[in-house]
C-alpha cells in the first residue's frame, strides 16, 4: 500500500457563477522514504492538487476522483477523521507561510501548538523539550524558541515552519514552494534538510517549486503539470537532463547553466501564456506554444502514456528526442 | 573599458541605519565602490541582506549616505528637491515586488501615464503609453490599457513595472530583484527585454539580484557583496568561472544547476550588519578559516585581525581576500 496516492484527482473551483477547473484528472503515487516534485507554471494546479490531501480547499469546491492516505480515501473521511489526520499523518508548509507566522509570539510557542492540540495531556515540560528536539532537527539552536518572528532571518523563519510540521511526527509532508523567497544559500541549507528528513526519518515528501533546477536535485521522481494535468512524470534527474514533453523541456531550457556559453547574452524564454483554466485550447493544450507541434496536436487530445521509466502525455513523446534537447543535453 | 566617466558611481559609500530597541547601529552599506558606463549591464549579488536594497536606493538618491558619495556623469548628486526630480527622469528603479509596486486601483494606463504626469513630460501621453508597453513586450498595447493589476498574470504586472520605468526614456535602470518571482518561461522574456534596450537604447543597467543564472545570463560585470561590502568584482566570465573569494565560490557551488563543484553550505549564524566581524567580514563562516586551510597558508591571523581595503573601481577583476592570488 503506498503511502499516498491521487486517482483520477479533478477539483473544479466555483468563482462568480463560474467553473474553473483546476486540476484535471490526475493520478499520482508517492511511497515512504520517496520525495516527489510537482513543478509548473504559476496557475498550473500545484497547490490546488495538495490541498485535497488535508481537504483544505473552500467548501463550494468540487472534488472527485480519490485521495488515498495509507490506503484511506481522504474525500469520504469524516470531519473528525480528518482533522485527526492533519498534522499527526500528513502535514503541510504552505507556500509563503513565513509570512503566517504570529508576529506577537513566541516561535517556540507555535511549534508547540499542534502538540498539545493533538495530545491535550501533554506536560508543558514535555512540549518544550519535544520544541528544542525539533528546532535542533531543523539546525536551529533550541535557544531560538524565545525568539520572536521578527528576529529571524528568512530562511530560519522557514526552517520554523518545517519544525512546526514536523511536530506530530507525520508520515507525509507536502512543502509548498517551500524556498522561492530564499537566496540560494539559505535555499541549499533547506534542501540539505528536507533531503535528510526523507533519508533518516523515511518520510513521503511532496515538493512543490516552479523551479525544476531544484526538483532536479532533490527529489526522486517529479511530475510536470501543465494546464490541470500531469503531462510528464519520470526519474528527476532523467526528466530534467533528458525531457521527453517539449513543455518540460521548454522550462528545463530556460534555467540558465552558469558557466555554459549558450545562455551567455542569451536567456531562454518560453513565448505565451498559459491557458486560462476552462478555456483550454482544442487538442494537446500546450499546442498554441509548443515549438514541435504538428497538425495533429491541434485537434487530437494526447493521452497520458506509459513510457520505461515514467508517463508523458505527447503525441511525438516517441520519435522526437532529438529535437528537445534538456537542461543539460 | 578605459578612462571614462561612469554615469554612476557610488564612491567609498557608507549607509547606516539606527536600530529600534536595542539593536545598535546597522551599517547595512559599508564602503562601496561601483562604477556603471554607458550601455553596461553589472549584476549585483549576494545573499539576503547583505545591503543590495539599500545600496540601489542611496544609488536613486532615496537613502542620504552616512559617508562617501554618488556621482552621476562625475558629478556629485545634489540632493535639492528640483534636482532629484530631475535625476529621476533619467535614472528609473524597479522595485523588487510588482504586486506591491502596483496600485490595485489604477489601471495600466494609469500606472505607466503617472511618471509621465509628475514629470510633466510633453509628449502625446497615449503614443508614448502605448509604445512603452509594447517595447515591454504587452501587445497590443490598447487590449492592456483598461486591465487592473489583479487581472494580470505575475509577469505581466512586472512588465507594467517595467514599461513604466521605460516611457520615460530613462538613461539607466536600477532593477531590484526584477524577476525573482516570476517562473522560467517569463523570466526568459524580460530578461531578454533587458538586453534589447541596452541594444537598441544605450541604456545602462544595474541589476541587483541573488540569481547567478540571471547574472550569467545578461550581465558584462558581477559585483558580489558581503555584510555591506564588495568582496568581488569582475567580468562576468571570471567571476562566475573562476571565482577566487571563498564566499563566491560557496554561493556558486549551492546553485542547484551548478555541475561538478562540491556543494559548500556555509554554517554558523547569518550575518549580522549591526555586528560586522573584525578583520574579513567573512571569516566566522569562510570555509578556508573553517577547514584549516588558511591556518596551514599562515594567513590565519590576518583574516581574523586584518580588515582588507575597499576594492578598486576599475577594469579587471578584483578581490578583498587574504589568500595569495595562486592559491588555487
Ligand atoms: N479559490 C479559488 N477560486 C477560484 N479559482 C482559484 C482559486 N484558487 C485557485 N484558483 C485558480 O486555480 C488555478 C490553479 O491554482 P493553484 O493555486 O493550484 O496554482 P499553482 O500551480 O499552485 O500556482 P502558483 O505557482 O502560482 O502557486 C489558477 O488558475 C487559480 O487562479
Ligand atoms: N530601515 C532600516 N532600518 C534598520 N535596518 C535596516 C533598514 N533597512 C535595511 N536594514 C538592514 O540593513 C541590512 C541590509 O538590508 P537590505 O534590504 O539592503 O538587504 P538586501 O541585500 O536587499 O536583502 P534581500 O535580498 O533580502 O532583499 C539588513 O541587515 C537590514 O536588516
Ligand atoms: S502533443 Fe503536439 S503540441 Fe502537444 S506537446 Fe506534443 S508535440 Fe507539442
Ligand atoms: S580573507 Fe581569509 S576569511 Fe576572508 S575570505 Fe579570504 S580566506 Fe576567508
Ligand atoms: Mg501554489
Ligand atoms: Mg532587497
Amino acid at each position: 500500500m503506498s503511502l499516498l496516492e491521487f486517482d483520477d484527482v479533478s477539483v473544479t473551483y466555483r468563482s462568480g457563477g463560474a467553473d474553473v477547473p483546476a486540476v484535471r484528472g490526475v493520478s499520482l503515487t508517492i511511497e515512504a522514504g520517496q520525495s516527489i516534485g510537482i513543478a509548473g507554471e504559476s496557475g498550473c494546479g500545484k497547490t490546488t492538487l495538495t490541498g485535497t490531501v488535508l481537504r483544505l480547499l473552500p467548501k463550494s469546491t468540487k472534488v472527485t476522483g480519490r485521495v488515498l492516505l495509507d490506503g484511506e480515501d481522504v474525500l469520504t473521511m469524516s470531519w473528525g477523521k480528518v482533522r485527526a489526520v492533519r498534522w499527526a499523518q500528513a502535514a503541510v508548509v504552505f507556500q509563503g507561510a513565513m509570512h503566517a507566522l504570529n508576529p506577537v509570539q513566541r516561535v517556540g510557542d507555535q511549534i508547540a501548538e499542534p502538540i498539545t492540540l493533538h495530545s491535550p495531556k501533554t506536560s508543558e515540560k514535555a512540549a518544550q523539550q519535544r520544541v528544542g528536539e525539533l528546532l535542533e532537527q531543523v539546525g536551529l539552536p533550541a535557544s531560538r524558541a524565545a525568539s520572536y518572528p521578527h528576529q529571524l532571518s528568512g530562511g530560519q523563519k522557514q526552517r520554523v515552519m518545517i519544525a512546526m510540521a514536523l511536530a506530530c511526527s507525520p508520515k507525509l509532508l507536502i512543502a509548498d514552494e517551500p524556498t522561492t523567497a530564499l537566496d540560494v544559500m539559505v535555499q541549499a541549507q533547506v534542501l540539505d534538510l528536507l533531503a535528510g528528513l526523507v533519508r533518516d526519518l523515511g518520510l513521503g515528501m511532496v515538493f512543490i517549486s516552479h523551479d525544476l533546477s531544484v526538483l532536479a536535485s532533490s527529489c526522486d521522481r517529479v511530475a510536470v503539470m501543465y494546464a490541470g494535468e500531469i503531462v510528464e512524470e519520470r526519474p528527476a534527474a532523467a526528466l530534467f537532463d533528458h525531457p521527453r514533453h517539449p513543455y518540460t523541456a521548454a522550462l528545463a531550457g530556460a534555467f540558465p547553466k552558469v558557466g555554459d556559453p549558450r545562455f551567455r547574452y542569451s536567456p531562454a524564454g518560453l513565448p505565451g501564456d498559459p491557458p486560462f483554466p476552462g478555456e483550454l485550447p482544442s487538442g494537446c493544450p500546450f499546442h498554441p506554444r509548443c515549438a514541435v507541434a504538428i497538425d495533429r496536436c491541434s485537434s487530437e487530445v494526447p493521452p497520458l502514456q506509459v513510457v520505461d521509466d515514467g508517463r508523458v502525455a505527447c503525441l511525438r513523446s516517441g520519435e522526437h528526442l532529438e529535437l528537445l534537447g534538456g537542461g543539460a543535453a | 573599458m578605459t578612462e571614462r566617466t561612469p554615469v554612476l558611481e557610488a564612491r567609498n559609500l557608507q549607509v547606516t541605519f539606527t536600530g529600534r530597541g536595542s539593536r545598535g547601529v546597522a551599517r547595512a552599506v559599508d564602503g562601496v565602490q561601483l562604477a556603471l558606463h554607458r550601455g553596461e549591464i553589472v549584476a549585483l549579488v549576494g545573499e539576503s541582506g547583505c545591503g543590495k536594497t539599500t545600496l540601489a536606493r542611496t544609488l536613486l538618491g532615496l537613502e542620504r549616505p552616512s559617508a562617501g558619495e554618488v556621482l552621476v556623469d562625475g558629478q556629485p548628486l545634489s540632493y535639492s528637491s528640483r534636482d532629484l526630480t530631475a535625476y529621476r527622469k533619467r535614472v528609473q528603479l524597479v522595485l523588487q515586488d510588482p504586486t506591491g509596486a502596483l496600485n490595485p486601483r489604477h489601471s495600466v494606463y494609469e500606472a505607466v501615464a503617472e511618471g509621465l504626469r509628475i514629470h510633466g513630460s510633453e509628449v502625446d501621453e497615449g503614443v508614448a503609453v502605448a509604445d512603452a508597453l509594447s517595447r515591454a513586450g504587452l501587445r497590443p498595447p490598447e487590449r492592456f490599457f483598461l486591465r487592473y493589476p489583479h487581472e494580470l498574470s505575475g509577469g505581466q504586472r512586472q512588465r507594467v513595472v517595467i514599461a513604466g520605468a521605460l516611457v520615460l526614456n530613462p538613461d539607466v535602470i536600477v532593477a531590484d530583484e526584477p524577476v525573482s518571482s516570476l517562473d522560467a518561461s517569463v523570466r526568459g522574456e524580460i530578461l531578454a527585454l533587458l538586453l534589447r534596450l541596452r541594444e537598441e537604447l544605450g541604456l545602462s543597467l544595474l541589476v541587483v539580484t541573488h540569481d547567478l543564472g540571471l547574472a550569467w545570463n545578461i550581465a558584462d560585470r558581477v559585483a558580489v557583496m558581503y555584510l555591506g561590502r564588495i568582496v568581488e568584482e569582475g567580468p562576468t566570465e571570471e567571476i562566475l568561472r573562476s571565482p577566487r573569494h571563498p564566499y563566491t565560490r560557496a554561493l556558486l557551488s549551492v546553485v542547484p544547476e551548478m555541475e561538478g563543484m562540491d556543494e559548500v553550505v556555509l554554517t554558523g549564524e547569518p550575518p549580522d550588519s549591526t555586528r560586522i566581524p573584525s578583520g574579513c567580514r567573512f571569516h566566522p563562516r569562510c570555509p578556508v578559516v573553517v577547514s584549516g586551510e588558511a591556518e596551514r597558508l599562515g594567513i590565519v591571523e590576518a583574516c581574523r585581525g586584518t580588515a582588507l581595503p575597499v576594492l578598486e573601481v576599475s577594469a579587471g577583476h578584483h578581490v578583498a581576500c587574504h589568500l595569495p592570488p595562486d592559491s588555487n
